[in-house]
């Protein structure tokens, strides 16, 4: 098909996109690789003829359509060829965690039937030889970086120039092969299957067609109004649905160049040595970058660190406002403007973010702050809300109209609904084929007319997405109002007084919550007013400690009362509880997630002192020392009423 | 795992050779063979005459007597830099980098010897200097990537870890891409993570160049692993020579390193 142009709609697939893009843009920048410390660049028309030598190497060492190739390492244009060779003549790649131990590994690569595998370095062939036995499936195993590897004298070890080097010659015998079997492709093929963590139970793999992913792909493209000329740092594991999405499918279909860092630790110089115009990155990234620049702040000269703080204060007022394109004063104006030529570039320019027009973070709630910061730096941060099953978009943020605490609105030719139970629906046309040999999960996420279960709650404000909690959590008080459980104790310990909250509420009257202080911040802060404690026990059940908490429960009160769906679960009694929840007691996982059943078990007496009118509560506790000796504690612990937040009073600004 | 590169033939012949500090005899009449692709180490209690060893071979010290053939060259006096060009690099036990140059530069300066360019078409910077320099670089960023050190490039080696700054010491001595690397106490004062990565860069910098080594160390299960060959020293007097194995049960090695009941 190559020399003539293709007919729109016939582009359904990556491979014939590659084809596409060597044609119409051969010599713009596809791929660069920082290495030897210089920025290494493929142009499509370059990649395109790699891919076609590997894809040729991968017949003639056996791979038929159909098989499966996994693929493992860090981001490289080597490993993102070989899944577009794969891709080519019909195999489909299976990325898997390059940080994944041989077991894991081996659990994916048997379930998945992997034959071929095409991995980074060294460290990847040792593990792969290590379960090569278990793995029966597994045949070939194509390696990049030769490195340590030139006496691993083994019939099924390649090297990928030597497997691209038959390819050529392959290709030379049989010119049209290549072409033939990028025509057969068609946009209802897998195109890639990805192994889901999953919280319970073994991972799930997704199996994603190329529809799914170039017309997702080119949806957002239009959305978001990306082009060619974009550039993006492909820093996020390989076997996550996001970087096939943006890496591949977007960076194709829109033509753009997808950088690759030198190594993982130096991404962050690399950024600022790319300057990406379009990036992705979750919470915990922008959080440490942001604690680097306040560290580095606060060893800067004093000139510098009052030039940050002034307009740093300025930026937090207007800069969003700005962003966003609301009215803001003439001066306010001219100060940002000001502030932009000392501050806001500068900084930005250091961290690499100085062309960056659009960048998205999820996968978790971002801290209102962090996400403040970068926001008004002018810089435009989106949330999105997105799964593997979706291809990635369920909801992103409208341009202009960014709420904190929603993630946006259903992206394009996506449908959310909210079923009876507040569970969240979609159907799009990223919604996956399928889990690979799974048809029970698949039936139990997938309905028939291909709506998908997320299993969060969450309800619409204003046309925007509000995620709450995650579905099977979620109860509702006596008189029907939902009770979100997570949602209230997160936004609870967003206070730093607070350690841990468990709230209560399903099926009862009112909402109510126990409640651990945070013993080195309150104990900091009972310091500094000359409060004396002996410990945690102590210092618990002191009245400027309940003082405390009580303003901390009203702030979330009065956050609450400003949503309609969950004014009616503003906690109304709460008790600072007499010791740490603890993971040796039973009390939190080892993760330190809450166990919030156990935790009304061991309670009941506390709990139901919660629900009757009495104001204090006598326990018994029975505590194990680290030691392994246990004791009982005597206690009386005293029980509050928290205000309302009903009375809409302006927030108070977060205690100092 | 398959076989390592052959050993070929002597390399470094040490052959008799003696020093003396004053009344304390460093050396004494020490000979031995180093061939060509082989890990050797050499090893002995505190003050046994190992560093004074390779501070004779590199040319630091002159022996009193007997003589050091590299290469089929016999010689008694030689300087340090004229070592250095025949290819003989090595490490210092107390690192010597400058701390206050980048992990680039101080690499760079392992090139120094094998620069053509005289100063003034260095400062003129264009032309024939700064395609020399680029080759150099090369080099440089090669070994760079051989250590994995690319995330320190820029930074000065002064602000490393004490074992991130072991490797840019190894970095320098192998920018001169040597025949011979010299490398005293490579893992002294380091974490265990950090011996295995330098024990691990050793053998693949033995395996990939087929680059000889010669090390000093105290750590004896490092010691044991990865040399083909140990020489044992003990009061400036070689006391051992052997395989690991053969060196491990020799009664006088046992007795230098636990003392003897008199």
């Amino acid at each position: 098909m190559s020399g003539q142009a293709p007919e729109a709609g016939t582009l359904d697939t990556i491979p014939k996109i590659l084809v596409e893009n060597a044609r119409v843009r051969g010599e713009k920048p596809a791929n660069r690789e920082k290495d030897f410390g210089i920025w290494q660049t493929w142009s499509w028309a370059q990649v395109a003829t790699e891919v076609r030598a590997l894809a040729c190497g991968f017949v003639t060492l056996g791979l038929k359509p159909g098989d499966k190739l996994g693929i493992i390492g860090d981001n490289r244009p080597h490993l993102y060829w070989a899944m577009v060779a794969a891709q080519s003549i019909g195999a489909v790649p299976v990325p898997a965690y390059q940080d994944s131990v041989a077991d894991e590994m081996l659990y994916i690569f048997e379930h998945a039937e992997v034959r071929f595998a095409v991995v980074e370095n060294q460290e990847q062939v040792d593990k792969l030889l290590e379960i090569k036995d278990r793995a029966l499936h597994l045949q070939t195993i194509i390696y990049e970086e030769p490195r340590g590897l030139q006496h691993y004298d083994r019939p099924f070890l390649h090297r990928y120039r030597d497997v691209q080097e038959k390819g050529r010659a392959f290709d030379a015998a049989n010119p049209g092969y290549f072409d033939d079997a990028v025509a057969r492709g068609s946009g209802s093929d897998i195109a890639t299957m990805l192994y889901t963590s999953g919280t319970t139970g073994r991972p799930k793999g997704v199996m994603l067609s190329f529809d799914n992913i170039v017309i997702t792909a080119r949806n957002s493209i239009a959305q978001d109004g990306l082009t060619e000329n974009d550039e993006m740092l492909a820093y996020l594991p390989m076997a996550w649905v996001g970087d096939n999405l943006y890496s591949v499918g977007q960076a194709y279909a829109a033509g753009f160049c997808v950088s690759c860092p030198e190594s993982t630790e130096t991404v962050l110089e690399d950024l600022r040595e790319i300057g990406p115009t379009y990036f992705f990155a979750p919470p915990r990234i922008f959080e440490s970058i942001l604690t680097t620049v306040t560290i580095r702040m606060e060893d800067a000269a004093a000139i510098k660190r009052k030039a940050f703080h002034t307009f740093m204060e300025h930026a937090r007022r207007v800069g969003t406002r700005i962003l966003d394109g609301k009215p803001v004063g003439l001066i306010d104006r001219l100060l940002y403007a000001v502030g932009q030529v000392l501050v806001y570039g500068p900084l930005k320019n250091v961290l690499g973010f100085s062309r960056i027009r659009l960048a998205y973070t999820a996968g978790e709630a971002i801290g209102p702050d962090i996400f403040a910061f970068y926001r008004s730096l002018g810089m435009n941060v989106k949330q999105l809300y997105g799964s593997t099953e979706a291809s990635v978009y369920i909801t992103t943020q409208p341009d202009g109209d960014v709420r904190p605490d929603t993630v946006g609105r259903p992206a394009d030719g996506v449908e959310v609904k909210i079923t009876d139970e507040g569970e969240v629906m979609f159907r799009s046309p990223g919604v996956f084929v399928a889990y690979y040999k799974n048809d029970d999960a698949t039936r139990a996420t997938k309905t028939a007319d291909g709506w998908v279960h997320t299993g969060d709650a969450g309800y619409f404000t204003d046309g925007q997405l509000k995620i709450i909690d995650r579905a099977k959590d979620v109860g509702k008080l006596n008189d029907g109002t939902l009770f979100a459980p997570k949602y209230l104790e997160n936004k609870l310990k967003f206070f730093p007084y607070i350690k841990e909250a468990v709230t209560f509420g399903h099926g009862r009257d009112y909402a109510a919550a126990i409640i651990n202080i945070d013993l080195e911040a309150v104990g900091d802060w009972a310091e500094r007013r000359n409060i004396a404690y002996t410990g945690y026990t102590d210092l618990a059940r002191q009245r400027p400690v309940y003082e405390l908490v009580r303003d901390c429960v009203a702030k979330v009160n009065a956050d609450l009362a400003r949503d309609s769906h969950l004014a009616g679960s503003q906690i109304k009694r709460f008790l600072v509880l007499h010791k740490e929840l603890d993971a040796d007691d039973g009390e939190l996982t080892r993760t330190r997630k809450v166990r919030r059943s156990f935790v009304a078990d061991k309670y009941g007496q506390i709990i139901k002192a919660l629900y009757s009118g009495t104001d204090h509560c006598p326990v018994k506790a029975l505590v194990t020392f680290e030691d392994g000796r246990t004791a009982t504690i005597d206690a009386d612990l005293p029980i509050w009423e928290a205000p309302g937040g009903a009375a809409a009073a302006a927030p108070a600004r977060a205690a100092e | 795992m398959s076989p390592r590169n052959k050993i070929g033939d002597v390399l470094l012949a040490v052959d008799g050779v003696s020093i003396s500090f004053g009344g304390v005899r460093a050396l004494d009449k020490v000979s031995f063979d180093v061939r060509a692709h082989e890990i050797l180490a050499i090893i002995g209690p505190n003050g046994a005459g190992k560093s004074s060893m390779l501070n004779c071979i590199n040319g630091f010290y002159h022996p009193q007597e007997g003589s050091i053939t590299f290469k089929g060259q016999r010689r008694r006096q030689m300087q340090t830099h004229e070592a250095a060009l025949q290819g003989i690099a090595r490490t210092f036990q107390n690192i010597a980098l400058f701390k206050g140059m980048s992990t680039l530069d101080n690499i760079m300066t392992g090139r120094n010897l094998k620069m053509k360019r005289n100063f003034l078409w260095q400062a003129l910077y264009f032309g024939p200097a700064l395609r020399e320099e680029l080759e150099h670089r090369a080099v440089v960023e090669n070994v760079i990537d051989f250590l994995e050190i690319e995330s320190i490039r820029k930074t000065p080696v002064g602000r490393l870890p004490y074992g991130l700054q072991k490797r840019v010491e190894l970095g320098r001595a192998l920018a001169a891409e040597p025949d011979l690397l010299l490398l005293d106490e490579p893992m002294a004062g380091m974490n265990y993570e950090e011996k295995e990565d330098m024990v691990r860069f050793i053998l693949d910098v033995n395996d990939e160049f087929g680059t000889t080594i010669v090390l000093i160390e105290h750590d004896m299960s490092v010691v044991m692993d990865i040399s083909d060959r140990v020489v044992v020293l003990d009061y400036g007097r070689k006391i051992a020579e052997g395989t690991p194995d053969q060196v491990r049960v020799n009664q006088d090695v046992i007795d230098a390193y636990l003392g003897v009941g008199h």
